[in-house]
């Protein structure tokens, strides 16, 4: 079974890595549903 | 984890049922992706926020971990993560991840 | 023709107790876990004033040492001591606490903040000797008052307590019973912001060689707002700033952009100085006491000292081209669009390659980048990695793919292309900035010829849009000599020419 086929996605993304929006889009892509995503900042 | 995330993580999940949740992190280094990962597996490390003393056990992953960059399409992945990918440390990530995953993943 | 930056100011406040009363991290920290080990251990890690200006970053923010000499010393820096570094340098000082809280009493001016009479008496005498603050300021320093009614205000009417090695020293109460908007914590935010960013503009001024009269307008981008329940952000700290400062012909505003807010305002202000709008336009923006400390819980875990213990300020005094100071070319902006999306190499190229392109130049004919200037001290340990560093790998990433530099060149590119981070991480205040005044200096040198400075802002932390943001703009060397000879005659060879063309006319109409 795929890890994210069907499944619920939470996105923790970061500013100074990979901001949450640009994971939704990939974990979309993969069939997940995006249920929650936000974007941390440590500066 | 700032404290607003940490308590989405735990009301989606007592929602939707451990098990069908994955999260997926973003974070710029390998240490600071394992605490994250701690902190919806064991529960928050520096216990500061909602998830303390909660151990959801839940799937988690880094973005650019092999696992999840092959289920991606290749296009979306090409133009939303690649060149970040040359920027960060995917072996220290991926070697962090996995630690926190042996230890405390439920699922 | 082109605006010119035509002077900088760049200040610290060493502010230790401020870290343990109003940095969130600890001020959460109180609230969700008042027994913990890390308040506990906190106080140990605390730096003395000797340290903060004997470090090597903060002596580079200052101006006495060039990101190139602070690149040399490898890292970490917090172990290794500049002895007896000065409070001074070329851009403005490191300032201690006891004076802040004096300039903080002096920049209230609804008689919210006192402080205890020993205190003003034991600190005054510092404070007049410090050259850039001038008499009208000490004219407004309270003479203090007496512990019973600090302890009243702190005890019973929700004030702010002022600390001074841990010991209450004054107040600053709330400016209003019931608006949460003029708190007695909100309200010391917003005056620690306006003093810092006074400090600032003044040396800015000085250093511009400019007098305070000469200012038209001043744009204020820090990450506060003020204003009451009916208009939370109503504004304006500009005006605020330049009212203490002196500076009597000046109106302002203030512009906001999260981190972004900088490079935002100064695309404005030198769209201001070219356009003719104003003369003189002073982008100023002062320091934040919600993030100190912010990154001390992995500080402390792993020994080492707090380093996010000084807030920061800045000001950029931009003029009509003098013929001789750096310019902002307006032609080469880039910009993060509505459209462009969040990812990374998205981003970086909206804010690196679309200017550049507009223009017909290439990554590589930009000689320095400054893009987020935080020091690699603070944020590697917090596990926030190497922020300057990233982005000039990002940069490199991308000259590659245009095919402007050879793959084996990306390991090089940082160091040809870039700096080491000296930024304290203030928001704000690393965010491309910091740079500027050494820009200036370097392109007037002739060492390098363009310097592009880089804002990037997290917009979404407002939880008003999931949006990114980011501006970027960049100084070169001065062009108003190339542009008059371009033009074939000088503007002094154009007065003789219509003046000698009058007097014809004036010739054929008497003939007439």
């Amino acid at each position: 079974m795929s890890l994210l086929e069907g499944k619920k996605v939470i996105i923790i993304g970061d500013r100074d890595g990979i901001p949450g929006d640009a994971i939704a889009e990939c974990a979309t892509s993969a069939g997940a549903e995006v249920i929650y995503s936000s974007t941390e900042c440590f500066v | 984890m700032d404290l607003e995330n940490q308590k989405r993580v735990k009301e989606f999940t007592e929602e939707y049922g451990p098990e069908n949740i994955v999260v997926l992190l973003g974070a710029a280094e390998g240490e600071a992706s394992g605490l994250a990962a701690e902190t919806v597996t064991a529960g928050d490390p520096t216990f500061a926020g909602p998830l303390t003393g909660v151990s959801l056990g839940l799937k988690v992953y880094h973005i650019c971990e092999p696992e999840i960059k092959e289920l991606i399409d290749e296009a979306v992945y090409d133009e939303q993560v690649s060149m970040m990918e040359m920027v960060l440390d995917v072996d220290d990530i991926v070697s962090e991840m996995t630690a926190i995953r042996d230890e405390f993943c439920k699922y | 023709m082109n605006s010119v930056v035509k002077g900088t100011g760049y200040i610290l406040v060493h502010t230790p107790d401020m870290i343990i009363r109003n940095g969130t991290t600890q001020t959460t920290e109180m609230i969700v876990n008042p027994g913990s080990e890390y308040l506990k251990e906190l106080p140990n890690h605390i730096r003395t004033y000797e340290q903060a200006v004997n470090y090597y970053p903060n002596q580079t923010y200052i101006g006495n040492m060039t990101p190139a000499e602070l690149a040399a010393i490898p890292t970490p820096w917090y172990d290794k001591p500049m002895e007896n570094a000065p409070r001074y340098g070329k851009f403005g000082e490191i300032m201690p606490e006891a004076e802040f809280y004096l300039l903080m009493q002096t920049c209230d001016v609804f008689d919210l903040m006192r402080l205890h009479k020993d205190f003003v008496a034991a600190h005054i005498e510092a404070f007049k000797a410090n050259e850039i603050i001038d008499e009208t300021i000490v004219a407004r320093v309270h003479a203090g008052v007496e512990q019973d009614e600090i302890e009243h205000f702190v005890n019973d009417e929700h004030a702010e307590g002022i600390y001074y090695n841990d010991k209450l020293v004054g107040y600053l109460k709330r400016a209003h019973d019931v608006d949460v908007n003029l708190s007695a914590h909100v309200m010391l935010e917003n005056i620690v912001s306006k003093a810092s960013s006074v400090l600032a503009t003044l040396y800015a001024v000085k250093n511009a060689g400019i007098n305070k009269e000469d200012v038209d307008y001043i744009i204020d981008c820090c990450e506060e707002a003020c204003g009451d329940m009916n208009q939370r952000g109503g504004g304006n700290f500009a005006k605020a700033t330049a009212e203490i400062a002196g500076l009597v012909n000046a109106s302002g505003s203030d512009v906001r952009g999260f981190c972004a807010g900088p490079a935002h305002a100064i695309v404005d202000a030198a769209s201001l100085v070219k356009s003719g709008a104003f003369k003189c336009v002073i982008v100023s923006a002062g320091g934040c006491t919600a993030k100190l400390g912010m990154n001390g819980k992995d500080h402390v875990k792993k020994g080492l000292p707090i380093l996010e213990d000084v807030l920061g300020g800045f000001a950029i005094v931009i003029t009509e081209n003098d013929g001789e100071s750096a310019e902002i070319n307006l032609d080469i902006l880039g910009k993060h669009s509505v459209g462009t999306g969040s990812a990374p190499q998205k981003v970086i190229s909206a804010l690196v390659t679309s200017g550049l392109e507009k223009a017909g130049l290439k990554i590589t004919d930009i000689d320095k980048y400054s893009p987020e200037m935080q020091n690699p001290d603070v944020t590697v340990p917090a596990g926030a990695g190497d922020v300057p560093l990233g982005n000039y790998k990002m940069i490199a990433a991308l000259a590659v793919k245009n095919g402007e530099i050879d793959k084996k060149e990306l390991a090089t590119f940082p160091a040809k292309h870039g700096m080491m981070g000296w930024a304290p991480t203030q928001g704000h205040i690393p965010s491309g900035v910091p740079y500027i005044g050494f820009a200036r200096e370097e392109i007037m040198r002739g060492e390098i010829k363009k310097a592009m400075i880089i804002g990037k802002g997290s917009l979404f932390l407002g939880r008003m849009t999931n949006l990114f943001d980011g501006m970027s703009f960049v100084m070169q060397t001065n062009t108003s000599a190339e542009a008059q000879q371009a033009a074939g005659v000088s503007e002094d060879e154009v007065k003789v020419l219509i003046g000698k063309a009058l007097k014809e006319f004036a010739a054929n109409l008497i003939a007439e």
